[in-house]
């Protein structure tokens, strides 16, 4: 029995100030009264999380943390009470509002953002962490993509010996985390025909995490996430415990693939598509299991998931269907443009730009993002957000036609524009950045289509 | 014309979106008729002096720069080389760094520059991130503005000598207390502006492009203009940006 902690004064009063952000339509309360709490009581997130009779599950990464998360939700969901921030506040103050809205939640299931890992960990103390992978992301926020692995691997040293620790051996910065813990667990794709042997342009770790030489890879899968081995040290992918074979991709419908660990093999038929959902898949297959789910349940839960919100969702809009792709770096964008080539490529796009803090403030990443191919079987493209005209330039130098794009900053104006050139009975493409995100599920919440995220969570 | 690119590690150094600069320069290049063909010169590839009519190095983290910083010292000389016979450069960010007399990282240890730029770089604790805005004046008279986004840990210090690439309205800079931002030596640019820096502010890409051909045939060529309506609105939300919210050069 875990020691149970009396509730003190600012756990009480932060709870407060969620539902009075809910009733005064200031937002989903996902984040402030975690913030206010915070401030009230520092320790206030260990005190409520060591409440929890099943323990935390931490789920990190650049890509997937979010779509990770809600599938291992789906798979534990009902066995046990989740305390999970669904709605991708994932920052301590946004783990600490979801511990004080969960009453009586059994599991704490936390997405946590990269740099915010060490001290989510510390304070959380989770009895299972799943780290998917690194890639260039919001520099101007977290600086070179090595501190942030260098935090890593102060949280894996400090991870308490009983916990159980999971890692993408896909991913050459996060396989080699904790290789001499005992009990890790390694996920990976092992699947040569699904992948190449050239890294993609936005691949970053490609040089030996021990000697610095250029890896060689058997097969690259996204990014830099495959089956490599250093040519001079000998320093390779460690072995799989968990792994996706004879990966079938079903366009934009969804992916089916073996899921073999060391007991048993089953087969999944994911309805998401794309390579990038089956490391998540993995992921979340790994992290179910740590936490005792079956390979049953597991195949159940996955074949169940919908989607995450904003990322691959749709939403009826009228006659007519967004179907909604959340990009916010290269890598991701990439397998989001990969997906819609490979599946039903459609003419039209809306891409949404912005540069608050969420989306990082430094737009460059666009130009490392591999949109020529999608461009390529484009009529035409509305740029909108903050930085449309960003947009609009990436677009033009990789020789789209200029008058061919259509510049709309307003989100709304943008929207509307998208979906009167869509056909009735048509889906409309966006690919908006985060905030650009939210504010068009707002403008689709207002006028009815969708309901807004805090009233998801149920 | 066959305008020559040597692009200098583009495996390493390419974390800021070098290729859009790189696209920007090939694209202008062609509305104008000219072929702006771009060759790699990677690890253990030798620089041939008067091969390039442009020279471009682009930005790395630290773990990039440090693999490459020992080859760009053997390079040092034949680059100094090609500069001295009028050879345009751009360099951005890490590839700046590069291209000074040192940089000393976090640690202290000392990685050797190509000696191209008067200058060294030494990292310091706190990074430098945000807009940034400049004015320039490349040719007395002119005077033109640059928007970009600077993201370093390295404090640039200009030898006395030196001339810098402009000065700073907003934003940290070449140290985040001189004023100054970049480095500008002839044909030579040195900056920590990336963003992609040419697509928002394409008078440098022609300029460069100006530069290198004039390596190729002796003379300045007198380019049509282009419209750059998208190009003049990028430029401004950036600019605007960094008066908002660019970094401060006092703490």
């Amino acid at each position: 029995m875990r020691p149970r902690f009396p509730l003190t004064a600012g756990i009480v009063a932060a709870r407060t100030a969620g539902r009075l952000s809910r009733l005064v339509g200031a937002g989903g309360g996902t984040t402030l009264p975690g913030k206010l709490l915070n401030a009230l009581d520092p320790t206030a997130v260990g005190k409520l999380s060591a409440r929890l009779p099943a323990g935390s599950a931490v789920v990190s990464a650049t890509n997937g943390k979010t779509t990770t998360a809600a599938m291992v939700a789906e798979i534990v969901g009902p066995r046990m009470r989740l305390a999970h921030n669904r709605a991708g506040a994932n920052l301590l103050s946004g783990v600490a509002s979801s511990l004080l809205t969960a009453d009586g939640a059994e599991l704490g299931l936390f997405e946590v953002d990269e740099a915010a890992l060490p001290e989510v960990a510390r304070r959380v103390r989770p009895r299972a962490l799943c780290l998917g992978n690194l890639f260039r992301d919001q520099l101007d926020r977290y600086g070179e993509l090595e501190l942030v692995a260098e935090r890593w691997r102060g949280v894996v040293r400090d991870l308490p010996v009983e916990a159980t620790l999971i890692v993408n051996g896909d991913d050459p910065q996060v396989g080699d985390l904790g290789a001499d813990r005992p009990g890790r667990m390694v996920f990976g794709v092992d699947d040569a025909r699904q992948g190449s042997s050239a890294l993609q342009h936005a691949a970053d770790s490609k040089w030996c995490v021990r000697c610095g030489t250029p890896y060689d890879y058997e097969v690259a899968y996204v990014g830099h996430l495959g089956d490599y081995g250093c040519p001079r040290c000998g320093h390779s992918r460690p072995a799989l415990d968990l792994a996706a074979r004879t990966v079938e991709l079903d366009g934009l419908d969804g992916v089916s693939f073996d899921l073999v660990d060391f007991e048993a093999s089953v087969r999944v038929k994911l309805p998401l598509p794309g390579l990038y959902n089956v490391y998540n898949a993995l992921a979340a297959a790994a992290l179910s299991r740590a936490l005792g789910s079956t390979l049953e349940e597991v195949r159940a839960g996955l074949e169940r998931f919908t989607a995450a919100f904003g990322r691959f969702e749709r939403i009826a809009v009228g006659d007519r269907t967004l179907l909604m792709l959340l990009i916010k770096n290269p890598a991701g964008a990439n397998e989001v443009v990969r997906t819609l080539v490979a599946g039903d490529p459609p003419s039209l796009a809306v891409i949404a730009l912005n540069d608050a803090i969420a989306d990082g403030r430094d737009v460059s990443w666009i130009w490392d993002v591999d949109f020529e191919p999608l461009l390529e079987r484009l009529d035409r493209v509305v740029a909108t957000g903050d930085r449309a005209a960003e947009l609009a330039l990436r677009c033009k130098y990789a020789g789209f036609a200029e008058e061919r794009i259509e510049m709309r900053p307003a989100l709304e104006e943008a929207l509307d524009r998208g979906l009167e050139l869509t056909p009735a009975g048509g889906r409309l493409v966006v690919l908006p950045t985060y905030t650009s995100m939210l504010e068009l599920r707002r403008i689709v919440a207002r006028r009815g289509f969708v309901k807004p995220y805090w009233e998801q969570a149920a | 014309m066959k305008i020559s690119v040597g692009h200098l590690y583009p495996e390493y150094l390419n974390i800021y979106a070098d290729r859009g600069n790189i696209a920007v320069l090939f694209r202008r290049a062609a509305w104008r008729g000219h072929d702006l063909q771009v060759e790699a010169v990677g690890m253990g590839e030798a620089v041939e002096p008067g091969a390039h009519d442009l020279l471009y190095i682009g930005g790395g983290q630290d773990r990039e720069q440090a693999l490459v910083a020992h080859d760009i010292g053997l390079k040092g000389e034949a680059l100094r080389e090609a500069v001295a016979g009028g050879a345009a450069c751009l360099a951005v960010c890490g590839g700046y760094q590069l291209l000074g007399g040192f940089y000393r990282d976090r640690l202290g240890v000392e990685l050797p520059g190509a000696g191209v730029l008067p200058l060294h770089t030494v990292a310091g604790e706190r990074r430098m991130i945000g807009d940034v805005l400049l004015e320039c004046e490349l040719e007395p008279g002119v005077r033109r503005t640059l928007a970009g986004f600077e993201n370093h840990a390295g404090r640039t210090v200009l030898e006395p000598s030196a001339e810098p690439l402009g000065r700073v309205v907003a934003g940290f800079g070449n140290d985040g207390s001189s004023g100054f931002e970049g480095c500008r030596s002839g044909r030579v640019i040195g900056t920590y502006l990336h963003g992609p820096l040419l697509p928002r502010n394409p008078w440098l890409a022609d300029w460069l492009l100006a530069q290198a051909i004039s390596h190729r045939t002796g003379e300045e060529p007198a380019f049509q203009a282009l419209e750059d309506a998208l190009e003049g609105e990028a430029h401004s939300v950036s600019a605007g940006r960094a008066r908002s919210r660019g970094g401060r050069a006092s703490r």
